[in-house]
């Protein structure tokens, strides 16, 4: 078995951790969903996460949201402890993360301007117009037309709810955005069209991305570092082209099964690096 | 698909199908059961009973199934020859299969896994000693935790309102669940309080007048409608109306992840969410019921006019007799509260509810009839009270 490989095949970063996950376990009820599993995720890196269904990447990603209670182990946001936090800490931290949910989850009696504008209203005071004028820039960001800004979350397909959902997410231009499956449901060229606008607003906003995804061509195309959840801990973790070496079983038959793609490692590490070393 | 092993393809009349048969001929420890007819998803209900029946003979060593007759096959059918062969198996019979085309083998095949797998072990009936008083101490238990949680959110919200930045209560939703729940709901409050202002008025007026105290029915319609009817139907029209609204709203917010996207961004969902229609509620129900106050008197004016002739002018003047201030604020003083009390359950239910639209349904159903339900014990406790403190 695999012990947890941090270390090894990462390029080697100097940024520092954003977001720093030691030992967090949590159950419900009797069943331990993850066990005291450690992960860290570093500035400027797009971090794409997999594991098999229903194995706690939601999980993870609810706990250190604060959505979910954990039984134990500590995580750190910006380097503080989400545990003890001040109000004006947390705060902060809330400014600084955004959250891309796997359906969107818009706020359905809001239009698509007024959902990008709930954050701001919440943390800033801007005059209207302001607001407005950096409502309409995000839309724009993230690549949907300037019409669909007055309208409703029933009225959009699903490729554009996702990126209202992502413009919400960057409404305060955040310094780490947590996507969750964002591929789900798009089609190839949708989903293609996504992971590049993800990369681009990384290097444009110099932002860090936590993404959960299935989506092998999302974790080779724009992923500089992949972590994989198993047996209730990170299993590995690593760049792609360390990834296509493991020969843990699930890892090997994830990566190098049927519906990967033939990958030169040697492009692989040209393109992650490029986008990495910012 | 291998299961329609058949030359033609022509449609046919169902009737016409050959009906599966079963036929088990027993010969000292030798089983022998031919099998004959479509054995397909549409007609296997009537041989059902046979195999069951062939299941339960015992003392067989071996088992012979002759596949040869049959015309059809599906897996509906592939698993109750499945089942049949399994289930002797069991006991401890050699299984023969004899005449199968191959088409059949891969169903066979393929439903092997499933038939191998133990039932389900039978759900115990709830009935007898221990199963009621489990229910019952489960049911207490639940009710508890319930009052927990409407504790629980009529805290966050009156705490939880705190907003990061700027005036302390954000005042547009407030004003728009107030025109939501308020002033949408003057027709139909009026409405009803009218009529059920006259129908009180005209039963008693005619059964009073059998005393000749007929001009007594405006003491019992003010002292009525006042105290008790005003308030009362005006918080249950609430509840059917603006209870079931909420839960709604909140329960499908919950269900779309609405909730915890405001969580992330940094928002209270009980403040957002819940807070302002609170406070929406309390305001609306005591300025709902002096409405339906009004109605309610009107109805009966007219028809103690009409039936009884008694003219406005005797009315009023009966009326000022008969009541005083603090029928009138008996009433109001329950309004408000009568308001939180539906806001908060409409908001526990709506805060419960989980991911499927029977859930949602289950959940506004259960809003509705506990508001009213509360409401209603709320107001007899108050009767009490009011009994006690002589007001």
């Amino acid at each position: 078995m695999a012990t947890t490989a941090a270390g090894e095949g990462r390029d080697d970063k100097s940024g520092d951790v954003i977001l720093s996950v030691r030992d967090v376990s949590v159950a419900f009820g009797e069943q331990v969903v993850l066990d005291k599993l450690s992960l860290d995720v570093y500035r400027g890196e797009i971090l794409g996460f997999v594991g098999a269904s229903g194995s706690g990447k939601s999980v993870l990603l609810r706990t250190v949201l604060g959505l979910n209670r954990k039984q134990g182990g500590t995580i750190k946001l910006f380097g503080v402890d989400t545990d003890n936090v001040t109000e004006a800490q947390r705060i902060g931290i809330d400014m600084r993360l955004g959250m891309l949910f796997q359906h969107g989850a818009l706020f359905s009696g809001l239009s698509v301007i007024e959902n990008v504008q709930v954050p701001m209203r919440e943390y800033l005071d801007l005059p209207r117009k302001l607001m407005d004028e950096l409502a309409r820039l995000k839309i724009e960001l993230v690549g949907l037309p300037a019409n669909a800004a007055n309208k409703f979350p029933s009225q959009l397909s699903g490729g554009m709810i996702k990126r209202a959902a992502l413009a919400r997410a960057l409404a305060l231009d955040p310094a780490i955005v947590f996507l969750d499956e964002p591929t789900s449901g798009l089609d190839p060229i949708g989903a293609a069209e996504f992971d590049e606008l993800v990369a681009k607003l990384r290097d444009t906003m110099g932002l860090t991305v936590y993404m959960v995804t299935h989506d092998l061509d999302s974790l080779f195309s724009v992923c500089d570092r992949v972590a994989v959840l198993g047996q209730k801990k990170v299993l590995v973790e690593g760049s792609i082209s360390y990834m296509l070496t493991v020969e843990e079983p699930w890892v090997k038959s994830y990566f190098r099964g049927k519906r990967a793609r033939q990958i030169d490692p040697a492009t692989l590490t040209s393109n992650a690096s490029a986008g990495a070393n910012r | 698909m291998l299961t329609k092993d058949r030359d033609d393809a022509s449609p046919h009349d169902i009737a016409a199908e050959p009906r599966p048969q079963a036929q088990g001929k027993a010969e000292g420890g030798r089983l022998a059961v031919t099998l004959s007819g479509n054995w397909t998803t549409r007609s296997i209900g009537g041989v059902d009973r046979e195999m069951r029946a062939l299941e339960e003979q015992a003392g067989a060593t071996t088992v012979v199934l002759d596949l040869s007759g049959i015309r059809e096959m599906d897996t509906a059918g592939a698993w109750v020859i499945k089942r049949l062969a399994v289930t002797q198996g069991r006991k401890g019979a050699r299984i023969e299969l004899s005449g199968g085309r191959q088409a059949f083998d891969v169903l066979l095949a393929a439903v092997e896994d499933a038939a191998l797998q133990e039932p389900p072990p039978a759900e115990s009936r709830p009935f007898g000693i221990v199963p009621t008083l489990e229910a019952i101490g489960r049911s207490v238990v639940n009710a508890w935790s319930e009052f927990l949680l409407a504790m629980h959110i009529l805290g966050a919200t009156l705490s939880g309102n705190r907003r990061r930045r700027g005036r302390r209560i954000n005042l547009a939703p407030l004003t728009m669940q107030i025109d939501r729940m308020g002033i949408g709901a003057i027709p139909v409050v009026v409405l009803m309080s009218t009529i059920v202002g006259a129908i009180v008025a005209q039963q008693g007026a005619f059964q009073l007048r059998y005393f000749g105290a007929e001009i007594f029915v405006v003491d019992l319609v003010g002292i009525l409608v006042l105290r008790e009817m005003g308030v009362l139907l005006t918080a249950i029209m609430i509840a059917g109306r603006s209870g079931s609204a909420i839960t709604a709203e909140i329960g499908s917010m919950k269900m779309r992840e609405e909730v915890d996207a405001l969580t992330v961004i940094g928002l209270n969902p009980i403040g957002v969410l819940v807070f302002p229609r609170l406070v929406a509620l309390a305001i609306i129900m005591p300025l709902l019921t002096i409405i339906a106050n009004i109605a309610a008197i009107a109805g009966a004016m007219a028809i103690a006019w009409v039936y009884s002739g008694i003219t406005p002018e005797a009315f009023f003047d009966r009326m000022t007799a008969a009541i005083d201030e603090s029928s009138l604020l008996s009433g109001l003083f329950k309004a408000p509260i009568m308001g939180f009390i539906i806001g908060i359950i409409a908001s526990v239910e709506g805060m419960k509810v989980g991911g499927s639209a029977e859930s949602l349904g289950r959940h506004v159903t259960s809003s509705v009839v506990k508001s009213i339900f509360v409401v209603i014990v709320v107001d007899g406790l108050f009767a009490i009270f009011y009994a006690a403190i002589d007001f």
